[in-house]
């Protein structure tokens, strides 16, 4: 059946190969067919469609507050940062301003969120590598920004904290102090991931000089995130259109240009120390105030298309609102940083190994219900 | 003799002894067969689950977790319960699989880890067979494991279990290179392919330490091809569940998978083993030349107990390998072998003979 979905004919020493929906490292159910001569991959066909919840179509029928619950399902692991892009398109709508307590606020959390997911994605990055070891270490660290979630809002996972016009509650009284105990563990924790990973020569080797994407390649497919930086395209929406309290801090927009998967890794390592240091900035200067504005039960946007985007932990995040006046909107797109950073796979895959596919598809960092929505 | 009382060597010579005054040859030989045969079978599923115990121990420690932990006393009895479940789990079959080949495919790589066992020297006499070309016999029943995994992923009719056969053919048939030339070189310096004499020559200290640097460049050469050739990470590319979901072994469920999954730890046991033996001393206590009294001290523990330890030594490094290592890609597992490790192996069996020749070892 692979053969007839992946078209063409297969030529002499070639076979199709069915990679997923259920396969331990395609980290969710992405389908691959894939084309092979022996181990070498000639050819990728992503398929999508085994997770569509019609995410999109439900946000036509409910109200703005309720499609923030459904955005955490998009993806998942940057959960809070989704909340956040909506809640900023529809108070960009209304032209409401949020307290700068909320702001702060967010934007700690959003950089938790990012650390959290970049941990993660350590985890599974060396679980694709073979090592398994690493899958612990990762996990061991994020639950403690886990508990910090769980302390403000009560949930670990799909936070939905923000909603428009502020947040749900206001921080809990060790928020503060629990963050800055996290900053010091993990500054010191951090440095063991390099110990374990990031020199191993078998990892180096795994990884430098594989799925070369170039610059010009990147920002053909919309190649955004970390693994657009790690070509060299400056892409941060944090730098270039900062929201929340992103313009009150001082960090680095990390690149690399040697576009390997090597390349990709070192971004998100390097990232998560330029989270901490956005955090570090920002936690003892949370300023007083209101959490949350006084909002109308039903909000109503004027007839219009609104549009704003966020840098999620995977890329850029769109949210695309046409509004008719009606307490839910008429139309309701999210531009998702998994489905552009997925198109490209087949580029980057085509004459590697079948292990380099997989180290490939982990150093992009996919999160499939984000692509299907 | 100092360790007199630890040679079993009496013991069994005179049970042999008895039973042939008792019955004619024939049927002597025949029940001390089935004797040694119940004995290496209780051995094997004992040490294989107690290796599976060990393993998933040494891993959480690496891991930060605590391990099995529920079933008996610091979780002992987990192994047992887990085979247990395999015994009593379906097999499932498999449509349009070459039906005999699948079934015969499990048998054949526990048998050639099976006939492995039996030559090897636990302890001063216990041994079932000392052969005079132990080693040569070794090397060739233990590579037979490989054609079991080919029929398996061939015999399967799945294209993941294809690809990972085809994987472990390869990389069996090249680090087999590596392990025979390295043994070889200990060869050279011992004198002898016959196990027990290669323990007795270990009198007066390890090969390890006694054979000068080839003999350490070649303990480490074996190390890492005998990681390879029992498909162990960070050389796991048969199975690489990360990639071929499990390779060869995909299709196969309960006692059937049970039997790869053992036969892949008593191999780890079997080259921990040769390791033990041919650069560790075997069960001969830890000797240096002329120091009678320390020698004396070492050799108070029962034999046995220094075999264990070795091995047990060995196989924690082998262990410690595929917790921290990633996995290579098979074109470097594949450069690693051709350009790396025979090439070294070869300059080292000259260097060592060039050694043993000039007298210049210990």
């Amino acid at each position: 059946m692979a053969e007839e979905i992946i078209g063409g004919k297969l030529e002499e020493q070639e076979f199709s190969i069915n990679m997923g929906p259920q396969h331990p490292s395609t980290h969710g159910v992405l389908r691959m067919m894939l084309k092979l001569k022996g181990e070498t991959v000639m050819e990728v066909k992503p398929q999508l469609g085994y997770i569509h919840r019609g995410i999109e179509k439900m946000c036509e029928k409910i109200t703005y507050q309720q499609s923030i619950h459904l955005t955490d399902r998009l993806d998942y692991l940057s959960a809070h940062i989704l909340n956040e892009a909506v809640c900023l398109t529809v108070e960009d709508a209304l032209g409401v301003e949020v307290p700068e307590r909320v702001k702060y606020i967010r934007t700690i959390m959003g950089e938790l969120n990012r650390i959290a997911s970049h941990q993660l994605w350590w985890c599974a990055f060396g679980m694709d590598l073979g090592a398994l070891t690493s899958f612990f270490y990762g996990l061991r660290d994020r639950e403690k920004i886990l508990d910090i979630f769980e302390k403000s809002c009560g949930a670990r996972l799909l936070l939905s904290y923000n909603v428009p016009g502020g947040l749900m509650y206001d921080i809990q009284s060790d928020f503060q102090k629990d963050v800055k105990d996290f900053i010091q563990y993990f500054k010191k924790k951090l440095p063991e991931y390099d110990d374990l990973l990031t020199g191993n020569p078998i990892m180096q080797q795994r990884t430098k000089g594989v799925g070369l994407l170039t610059k010009a390649q990147a920002i053909d497919y919309g190649v955004t995130g970390p693994s657009g930086r790690g070509s060299g395209f400056s892409c941060d929406v944090r730098k270039h259109q900062p929201y929340s309290a992103y313009s009150k801090v001082n960090f680095k927009e990390i690149l690399y240009t040697e576009g390997d998967s090597f390349a990709r890794y070192r971004v998100r390592m390097d990232e998560m120390w330029e989270s901490m240091s956005i955090i570090e900035q920002l936690i003892d200067n949370i300023p007083e105030g209101d959490f949350a504005l006084k909002m109308k039960p039903v909000i109503k946007l004027p007839v219009g298309e609104y549009y704003t985007r966020v840098e999620a932990v995977r890329g850029e995040f769109g949210v695309y609102i046409v509004s008719d006046g009606n307490k839910n909107p008429l139309r309701m797109k999210f531009r998702s940083p998994n489905f552009s950073n997925l198109a490209v796979i087949d580029t980057m895959a085509s004459g590697q190994k079948i292990a380099d596919l997989i180290a490939i598809g982990g150093s992009m960092d996919y999160v499939i219900p984000d692509m299907d929505r | 003799m100092k360790f007199d009382i630890y040679d079993l060597g009496s013991f069994t010579s005179s049970f042999d002894q008895l039973l042939m005054e008792n019955f004619s040859p024939f049927w002597a030989v025949a029940i001390e067969m089935v004797i040694i045969g119940i004995a290496i079978l209780a051995f094997y599923a004992v040490v294989g689950l107690y290796l599976v115990y060990a393993e998933r121990k040494v891993c959480a420690f690496m891991q930060c977790r605590v391990g099995p932990n529920r079933v008996g006393p610091y979780g002992f009895f987990q192994t047992i319960a887990d085979l247990i479940k395999l015994l009593m789990k379906e097999l499932i079959p498999i449509k349009n699989a070459d039906k005999l080949l699948f079934n015969i495919a499990p048998f054949i790589v526990i048998i050639a880890s099976f006939m492995a066992i039996a030559a090897i020297p636990f302890a001063k006499g216990l041994h079932a067979i000392d052969f005079n070309i132990g080693i040569f016999y070794i090397m060739a029943v233990s590579s037979m494991g490989v054609v079991g995994i080919l029929i398996a992923g061939w015999a399967s009719n799945n294209k993941y279990s294809m690809i990972g056969a085809m994987r472990s053919g390869a990389q069996i048939v090249s680090y087999e290179l590596s392990v025979g030339l390295s043994l070889v070189t200990i060869v050279v310096l011992a004198g002898s392919l016959q196990l027990s004499t290669i323990v007795e020559g270990q009198r007066d200290g390890w090969f390890l330490f006694t054979g000068h640097i080839p003999a350490v460049i070649a303990f480490l050469v074996f190390l890492v091809a005998a990681t390879a050739e029992t498909n162990r990470g960070p050389f796991d590319l048969a199975e690489a569940e990360s990639e071929l979901t499990a390779g060869f072994h995909t299709e196969y469920s309960g006692i059937k998978f049970a039997f790869f999954f053992l036969a892949e730890y008593m191999n780890m046991f079997i080259v921990a083993s040769i390791a033990a033996t041919i650069f560790l001393g075997g069960w001969m206590p830890f000797h240096v030349g002329g120091w009678e009294a320390f020698n004396n001290i070492m050799d108070y523990l029962p034999p046995v107990f220094w075999y264990i330890g070795k091995t047990a030594f060995v196989i924690f490094i082998m262990m410690w390998f595929k917790w921290t290592f990633p996995r290579l890609r098979i074109d470097q597992l594949l450069t690693l072998e051709w350009k790396y490790l025979l090439p070294i192996n070869l300059v080292n069996i000259l260097v060592m003979a060039f050694v043993v020749l000039m007298g210049w070892h210990f």
